[in-house]
């Protein structure tokens, strides 16, 4: 393996010592994450630069939804039920962590179908699941409320705040495309398929690679965008293939569409997105959390000055900041990119160069 | 006796007593707490080690252990990395109402076989129950003191999971030439938080990411959940900072171990500025940095 993965960095250096700068984008958060856990920039050459795209769930949430489960929670009749890395996010100067410090009912799941056991040993409270993320999230909170509804559990229900991916790159890259190429999400594309990545070459006109999260499976991705760029190729190499096939995972497209529908929503730092977040349909709209709690409007400014907006979009990178590592860190972070493990600016942070 | 703790439990009184003669006191029977005195009244001399640690773990059993036996193995283990041969403990515990009896006795009892598998008694105790909702069912504290080890000591024979710590050091010692600088059991913060520590503002510490022990299955889960094997918090190791001259010996002393036998050489110090990093198998760096707050486990 050692071998192989200098025999990689050796064919990206020869092939780019005969090209100008270029840019990739990672649109996957895990990405992100397992590109600075490998100091992946140290080893390429110095005209190859990865930026990263909206791919954090937690750092694309808007204010309004964080605000929303905020709203939920703070209530002795609840029990909030979250992943974990949405319970530091800040919203003004509470998150979902301080409540439970103040103590409110908030618990840290790892599946959603938690959820159905805690409904169960507190029948007396409502039990709200925070339904984050993209493809490869949504199935699972599909298969929630697939289940409370065949149980006809009346005491459990989402905040629905799921994204899709394709409509955002779409609308972040179509009019002015600051990249070269993509580095497509591999867990995404295990749920949605190959095919829907084609839309990369197709419509924006860019070569893309989806990839897997060891070093080698990164590098060998960047090397095939890199053999693309080089021979003019526009395609969507699927890089992943032991885990992506071209359809994807039926199954899981099935319950996501049985359940759910698309919608415009929010993206923090994109603005609204058409047709880029899912709401349940008609049917399941009983188990929509923001119809079960009465929510007040509070609109939360975003803290001044800080750059999540740009760096979401690709356009800078968290060390641009002023709040970078000073007033925003792990410890007190100012915007949920320093939040979660997938944030760019978290990882920057955590793997800063040597 | 009741099914449940109630505040009466914690009031002195004859259900006090209730507790401490058909709970505590069967558990840990030993000479020095028998006699119910204030205090226990312990021999040794000369310099003495001591430590103390609280324990508010959920849930209380987990699968290897359970809140009763991390009480005691941990509170032993510092006293074996501060180069102490463990001997007495005490344990403080704090029970909200509403615990069930029979939850209490199988922590005590866990406490009981893990302090005897240790070579350890426990002397001396408190307990306090709380209003339900003061407290999470179950806090506990243990103090550990001891005599100080001299450097060639040897501790009597001890098989717990504590144990491989404490004979882990010894097996070190074996060989007179042999020095150690430092050593931890790297618990909460896990290796990442030692290193940090222990790098000083003229010194780098260098790790081999490749050669760092982590369990397969270790890093599975890490991986699914986001998280960094250097951060996670381990019970039953030991990062020891040896002179270069004497480190193959050092490796091969504690190899010789059971507990030893992964035993790894993981990095260097050297002349720097004070920064902590990591080269990958394929010559990367990245920084190593202390963790911050609570490890939260990612979305997807």
């Amino acid at each position: 393996m050692k071998n192989s993965i200098e025999d990689l960095i050796n064919a990206i250096k020869l092939l780019a010592e005969t090209m100008s700068e270029v840019s990739i984008m990672e649109v996957c958060g895990t990405h992100t994450a397992s590109i600075r856990k490998y100091g992946i920039p140290s080893v390429l050459p110095g005209n190859i630069r990865l930026v990263s795209g909206p791919g954090c769930p937690v750092c694309v949430t808007s204010q309004e939804d964080i605000n929303m489960a905020l709203s939920i929670a703070d209530s002795e009749k609840v029990i909030f039920t979250c992943f974990g890395d949405m319970m530091r996010v800040p919203c003004g100067d509470k998150s979902l962590y301080s409540l439970r410090e103040a103590g409110r009912d908030i618990r840290i799941v790892t599946s959603p179908m938690d959820a159905i056991d805690i409904s169960k040993t507190n029948p007396e409270k409502q039990v709200v699941y925070f339904g984050i993320g993209f493809e490869t999230t949504a199935p699972h909170t599909a298969a929630l409320v697939d289940e409370i509804d065949k149980q006809n559990i009346n005491n459990i229900s989402v905040l629905n705040s799921h994204k899709t991916m394709p409509q955002a790159i779409t609308h972040l890259l179509k009019d002015e495309c600051r990249v070269d190429a993509l580095l497509c999400p591999g867990h995404v594309a295990a749920i949605t398929g190959s095919d829907a990545f084609s839309f990369v070459p197709e419509k924006l006109n860019l070569p893309a690679a989806i990839a897997g999260f060891e070093a080698y499976e990164i590098l060998a991705a960047i090397l095939s965008i890199l053999t693309m760029l080089k021979t003019n190729r526009k395609e969507c190499v699927n890089m992943y293939p032991g885990v992506v096939t071209k359809s994807g995972n039926l199954k899981a497209l099935e319950l996501i569409n049985r359940v759910m529908e698309p919608e415009d929503a929010v993206w923090r730092g994109l603005g609204s997105i058409p047709g880029s977040g899912l709401r349940f349909r008609d049917r399941y709209a009983g188990f929509d959390a923001t119809k079960r709690f009465e929510i007040p409007g509070n609109k939360t400014q975003e803290p001044k000055g800080c750059l999540c907006s740009g760096i979401l979009r690709g356009e800078n990178i968290p060390t641009d900041c002023g709040h970078f590592g000073k007033s925003c860190n792990p410890h007190s972070p100012m915007g949920p990119c320093m939040v979660s493990s997938e944030g760019s600016c978290f990882s920057y942070y955590r793997y800063r160069d040597v | 006796m009741e099914s449940k703790i109630t505040l009466a439990h914690g009031s002195g009184g004859e259900k006090y007593r209730e507790l401490v003669q058909e709970i505590f006191l069967p558990a840990y029977s030993n000479e020095y707490l028998s006699p119910l005195t204030d205090s226990a009244i312990l021999e040794g001399g000369g310099k003495i080690a001591m430590t103390t640690d609280s324990y508010v773990v959920r849930p209380l059993f987990f699968p290897g252990g359970d809140i009763g036996s991390l009480a005691v193995s941990g509170t032993v283990n510092d006293l074996a990395v501060s180069g102490a041969l463990p001997k007495y403990i005490s344990v403080g515990m704090i029970l909200e109402a509403g615990l069930e009896m029979d939850v209490l006795k199988r922590i005590v009892d866990s406490i009981s076989n893990t302090a005897e598998k240790a070579g350890v008694k426990v002397v001396t105790g408190d307990t306090k129950v709380v209003e339900s909702k003061s407290a999470d069912e179950i806090f506990i504290n243990t103090a550990g003191v001891m005599n100080a080890r001299n450097n060639l000591g040897f501790s009597p024979p001890i098989e717990s999971d504590a144990a491989p710590l404490g004979k882990l050091v010894d097996a070190i010692f074996m060989n007179e030439n042999n020095i150690i600088h430092a050593m931890r059991d790297p618990t909460r913060g896990g290796v990442a938080a030692t290193l940090c520590e222990w790098v000083t503002s003229t010194t780098d510490i260098i790790i081999y990411q490749g050669s760092v022990p982590v369990r397969p299955d270790v890093a599975a889960a890490c991986r699914l959940l986001g998280l960094d094997p250097l951060h996670i918090a381990n019970e039953g190791i030991i990062l020891f900072s040896v002179p270069e001259k004497c480190a193959d010996s050092v490796l091969a002393a504690l190899r010789k171990e059971e507990y030893g036998k992964d035993s790894a050489i993981i990095g260097e110090v050297r002349e720097g500025r004070g920064t902590v990093s990591a080269v990958t198998d394929f010559g990367s760096k990245i920084r190593i940095t202390m963790p911050n707050g609570e490890l939260l486990p990612r979305i997807c």
